[in-house]
């Protein structure tokens, strides 16, 4: 995979801060599990928290080191040597369905058993589910071989990640692990490729406003 | 303090983990206030925190990067799992170099304390407007969107500032190539 369009620095530095709304987070973690430069990228951002937490005043405890509870405690809490491990991992990879790792505990191993919901003629959407009181969507869109996707604008930023097969628009060809990063200002309108069409993961902050006549039609049946 | 985790992990060291308790709680707790949480909830996150230091430390190996940088990122995703109630899709795990990468990038090389000492003096040097914006990113864990609404800015003035911050500090990691 040869990953050519890569997230802005700003939105790397944001999931190293830890402090970017859970949709846009869950499509940076995904492309970090298939790019390995942009995992560089936040390890080293990573360092500007430590640099900051390392300077903070330290604010008084009220308690002290929890030492009785772990004495009395001692079979559950010592130190395990056989952690099980961490449900996500950065660069590891993608499922044979095409599901980067961090994605599958939600939408499952491939993307050919997701529950597609029609949207338009060529357009399927599964909505994926987000922590209560979040802001903002994470979609999994799959648009048939050739076919445009409705011309949209976005109240807020979007984030996509490739997943399968390519699109094209007025800023170029995206493929498998590639990520648009678009403001609120961009007005597009991609096409999937001709062959395979295009599985994308999207994460928006605002609602997307459909522009066109058909397209707005369409509207309700997006944000049902 | 990588020598405190260390016997915390081989012999499970209660001293060795009071000292790590003593040094670190008061920072996690601090950080948690400055994420908005109030100082009750602080101090617990702050005690959770240091216990999974204490239940995870036989996971730690130096070789994994400092052990400030090892308490930190629990302490960092605690809060996204608490405090903002949200997976912590972040993937900062607290064993994120498992596979050591065959071909480290140049600045890998440093030695972890190097370059801590090099962000450290980039950031303190960065001018005021961009530090501003990286620290309230970090520290108060606000979204670009909510620091351009404080400062009420252009959302795309808040990301030229964090780029401008961040290529200085990359420069500063490079320039040992």
């Amino acid at each position: 995979m040869t990953i050519t369009h890569h997230p802005d620095i700003a939105n790397l530095m944001c999931c190293a801060a830890g402090s970017q709304p859970e949709a846009f987070a869950a499509v940076i973690a995904s492309h970090l599990s298939l790019c390995k430069s942009c995992c560089c990228e936040v390890r080293r951002m990573q360092q500007i928290g430590v640099a900051l937490f390392d300077k903070l005043e330290p604010a008084k405890m009220a308690g002290p080191a929890p030492v009785v509870a772990m004495r009395a405690g001692e079979a559950e809490t010592a130190p395990q040597k056989d952690e099980t491990t961490p449900a996500h991992h950065p660069c590891c990879g993608m499922t044979a369905g095409g599901v980067p790792g961090p994605l599958v505990p939600l939408v499952g191993e491939s993307l050919d058993t997701v529950d597609w919901h029609w949207l338009a003629p060529g357009v399927w959407v599964h909505t994926v589910p987000l922590s209560k009181g979040c802001c903002g969507e994470l979609r999994l869109i799959k648009v048939a071989p050739g076919k445009k996707i409705p011309e949209h604008t976005h109240e807020g930023q979007e984030l996509t990640l490739i997943l399968r097969g390519s699109y094209t628009d007025a800023l170029g060809t995206y493929r498998q692990g590639d990520v648009a990063d678009l403001d609120e200002a961009a007005v597009h309108s991609p096409v999937a490729c001709s062959k395979m069409g295009c599985i994308c993961l999207m994460a928006n902050e605002g609602k997307l406003e459909f522009t066109g006549t058909l397209a707005r039609i369409l509207q309700p049946l997006l944000n049902r | 303090m990588a020598d405190l985790l260390q016997r915390v992990a081989a012999n499970g060291d209660v001293e060795a983990f009071r000292a790590l308790f003593q040094d670190y709680a008061p920072r996690v707790k601090s950080y948690m206030m400055r994420q908005g949480a109030d100082p009750r909830t602080a101090e617990e996150l702050a005690q959770e925190t240091l216990l999974t230091v204490w239940r995870k430390a036989a996971l730690y190996s130096d070789e994994k990067g400092s052990a400030t940088t090892w308490i930190f990122t629990i302490a960092r995703n605690l809060r996204i799992d608490r405090l903002r109630k949200e997976v912590a899709w972040q993937p900062l795990p607290e064993d994120n170099d498992e596979q050591p990468s065959p071909d480290p990038a140049p600045d890998e090389v440093m030695s972890e304390k190097e370059r801590g000492d090099r962000v450290r003096k980039i950031l303190a040097e960065l001018p005021p407007d961009q530090s501003e914006v990286v620290s309230l990113a970090y520290v108060e864990g606000l979204s670009h969107a909510e620091i351009a609404s404080r400062l009420s800015l252009p959302l795309g003035t808040v990301k030229s500032r964090m780029r401008l911050a961040y290529h200085k500090i990359r420069d500063a990691l490079e320039d040992l190539r």
